[in-house]
């Protein structure tokens, strides 16, 4: 059989691959064919060919139907048109037949401005609403922190359940119903909070439409900005800098870190904040409890914490395996309670008159915020949480052109950090942190060698064994539950002798997260974060979290040192066994 | 199955029917034991309907609790399992009553005024299309050609069937049910 498969396209010639499709041999000629329904994202080697929305119909020469593009495979001597008059008719009908059931509202939609479908409209010249058929009328469920499902935009591609259910296996959505009645649903169409969802937002960033988007919770910043009563501080997390920008036109990979903390305190901040000065100190504690297991030898390997969506995942589906992830809290809020404590009593005033924001890339990092235990006496630790996309907008709002801005720094004291929390942005950046560490108080020296490059990378599981004062530390890394529970069964089974396994609930890590900038599938964008935040690492002077001065001045003043009574009380937490249903 | 939630109170399969009755869990774990169930989801996903229509044999409808044990057993995710009962107008979610009543509402059928049939059964016994009454003793359903088109339109009630149906013939029917 022949390598290649001569096809012609528009009447250009291309060689492809046995086995490409029309959408990708087109893609190869420069020609764009739309889709909505088609999910492939090429980083982590992962492609769902559901063909259902068929608005990537094409003629091909000999077959008396147009064919789906997305999932139809070229032959030899394919002949295909894609913008003939009859593929036009037959797109435009498909649109009006997806609009005729989908709500005008696009004014008011959390999606404006980020819709596919509304694109496409516009690619395609609709001027107007050609079929007023019945229309959808499903509750929307607001009952979460995290997510809004609106069922009333659902134009069922159905991506949001092949991330849910393939990718994170979490398995909370599924097709429900038939005919006009069809849609995503969970089980009874219960609220999400009432099911195993983890909030990751995978299902929201795979959203063509506006059928599902974030708790929108900038309002509230603004509410809080204007309270002259209330000291307002924010903190930003690692992987927010290096996607922001491309909210305001800057190329993918562009970090803002300056800009954002200029943007933060034009909206009225009074102190800016890094969510990094936090990671640092996760580190401090995180890498005490790992050198203290390893000399134990007890409850290995160890599982890190920081990711909200992989700690609600566990707590659900792997009751038994509660013992084994660190007890430390998540940068964020860890982050909170310094806040509400050290920093309030610094600056002399009470925890409740102190007002913490939260911009995260991610949108469990809301449903994490509100979990009970992060309160104390009914002050909560980290009080609002916004995402990326919402902060971009809030800097819209406000009218700051953010393009042009000087870069300022974050303020003292929980603003100082280091090149090993800027990576806790990228998914292996919390374990090679904390492997610089565990190797300088290991080894009581000052190590040059920092980079642990075998952790690196986005997709799959990755492993390593690194040496570390004369110790063999076989760590993994992974990101996407699926993955995740890939490693949590060989776990069960006996079959994992890992030291350590850095989880990430999203695949990449936070850079992917549910609430940054979409990516609509074009996965180069996640390559271009990621290594603009390995460059923030490897242009800061300091790269080890344990020499973080404000880190080390924090430990002095306060908690004394990792793992003391103070910081096991104010930076830990633990675990709950939730309905694996 | 309407479009609003049908339930629910607490987590999912607090229902509890699948433990109240132990000699029909016994059954249905007894029929789903001899099936060659594996760790491939795909490949258990197979079983999945023969082993709904035991269940509801069984249990007479598919509560919560009942499709979390078939989940668990066939190493599905439980929406995979309500997906597929919301989608086959056969199975059901909520109790039914000792008559069901089930007009067909096939092509058929339909031309020759199964609607106006629906409409009578819902004037008559005072539900809804996928109702049951409060005594528990009809519900009301819809079905898709049962191969009698010729005696359109076509009222099943349980394993009767009633063909040529009037909307004259409504009370009728219900009294021969008593």
């Amino acid at each position: 059989m022949s390598n290649t498969v001569n096809v012609t396209i528009n009447n250009m010639p291309v060689k492809v691959a046995p086995g490409t499709t029309i959408l990708e041999a087109a893609s190869k000629l420069e020609i764009r064919i739309p889709t909505l329904c088609h999910f492939k994202l090429d980083t982590f080697d992962f492609e769902h060919r559901t063909g259902s929305c068929r608005i990537c119909v094409v003629e091909v020469d000999g077959k008396q139907n147009l064919a789906p593009a997305c999932c139809t495979p070229v032959h030899e001597g394919m002949n295909v048109k894609t913008n003939t008059i009859r593929v036009i008719n037959a797109r435009r009908t498909i649109l009006d037949l997806i609009l005729s059931d989908h709500p005008k509202e696009c004014l008011t939609c959390e999606q404006n401005g980020s819709c596919q479908l509304q694109d496409l409209a516009a690619e395609m010249g609709l001027n107007k609403i050609r079929y007023a058929g019945k229309t959808s009328t499903y509750k929307i469920d607001l009952a979460n922190e995290a997510i809004v499902r609106d069922m009333n935009k659902c134009i069922m591609c159905r991506k949001c359940e092949v991330a849910c259910n393939e990718i994170q296996t979490v398995g909370v959505l599924s097709g429900v119903n038939r005919g006009f009645n069809a849609t995503v649903g969970t089980v009874s169409n219960r609220p999400l909070s009432d099911t195993k969802c983890v909030f990751c937002g995978q299902c929201v960033a795979a959203c063509p439409v506006g059928a599902l988007s974030a708790m929108n919770r900038s309002y509230d910043v603004w509410v809080a900005l204007n309270n002259p009563k209330k000291k307002v501080v924010v903190q930003t997390a690692p992987a927010v800098r290096a996607a922001l920008g491309e909210e305001f036109d800057f190329e993918p990979g562009t970090s803002v870190t300056g800009k954002m903390a200029h943007a933060l305190r034009l909206l009225g901040f009074d102190a800016v904040f890094d969510t990094d000065f936090a990671a640092d100190l996760t580190i401090m504690e995180e890498t005490t409890e790992l050198i203290e297991r390893v000399k134990a030898n007890k409850n290995l390997p160890l599982l890190t914490s920081c990711c909200p969506g992989w700690v609600k995942f566990f707590e659900h589906q792997f009751p038994d395996l509660l013992h084994i992830p660190s007890s430390a809290k998540s940068p964020q809020q860890m982050f909170g309670a310094m806040a509400k404590t050290y920093y309030a009593k610094k600056i002399g005033i009470d925890p409740s008159d102190l007002i913490v924001v939260s911009v995260m890339p991610c949108l469990a990092k809301k449903y994490e915020a509100s979990r009970e235990e992060f309160s104390r006496e009914g002050v909560r630790d980290v009080d609002i949480v916004i995402s990326t996309r919402e902060l971009a907008g809030m800097i819209k709002e406000a009218g700051i052109l953010f393009k042009n801005l000087e870069d300022q720094d974050f303020d003292n004291p929980l603003g100082e950090s280091t090149g090993a929390s800027v990576i806790f942005g990228s998914s292996g950046g919390v374990l090679e942190a904390a492997l610089r560490t565990a190797a300088d108080w290991l080894t009581g020296e000052d190590l040059e060698a920092v980079d642990y490059e075998p952790v690196r990378g986005l997709s799959g599981i990755r492993e390593a064994t690194v040496k570390v004062a004369g110790m063999d530390l076989k760590v993994a890394v992974t990101s996407g539950l699926g993955n995740a529970r890939k490693l949590l069964e060989k776990i069960q089974k006996g079959e994992a002798d890992y030291t350590a396994i850095e989880i990430m609930a999203c695949p990449g890590g936070c850079l992917n997260g549910g609430g940054q900038p979409f990516i609509h599938g074009d996965t180069s964008i996640l390559d271009k974060r990621r290594d603009a935040i390995y460059a923030e690492d490897k242009g800061k002077p300091i790269r080890k979290s344990h020499k973080n001065p404000d880190i080390i001045k924090l430990y002095d003043e306060f908690l004394k040192e990792p793992g003391s009574e103070l910081a096991h009380k104010l930076l830990h937490t633990k675990y709950i066994t939730r309905d694996n249903t | 199955m309407t479009q609003e939630s049908s339930c629910c109170n607490g987590a999912i399969g607090s229902d509890n029917v699948l433990n109240m009755y132990p000699e029909k869990r016994k059954l249905l774990k007894e029929y789903i034991d001899v099936l060659p169930i594996g760790d491939d989801r795909n490949f258990n996903k197979g079983f999945l309907i023969q082993t709904l229509h035991k269940a509801q044999e069984i249990y007479g409808f598919l509560p919560e609790s009942v499709q979390l044990f078939v989940a668990d057993q066939l190493k599905l995710h439980v929406s995979a399992v309500y997906g597929v009962i919301s989608f086959y107008s056969y199975f059901t979610d909520k109790p039914t009553g000792k008559y069901k009543i089930n007009i067909c509402t096939g092509t058929a059928c339909f031309v020759r005024g199964a609607g106006r049939l629906v409409e009578e059964f819902e004037r008559y016994l005072g539900i809804k299309e996928g109702e049951t009454t409060e005594d528990k003793k009809f519900s009301l359903g819809g079905l898709r050609c049962v191969g009698a088109c010729s005696l359109a339109p076509v009222v099943m009630v349980n394993d009767k069937v009633y063909g040529k149906v009037t909307t004259k013939m409504v009370p009728e029917i219900i009294n021969d049910c008593e």
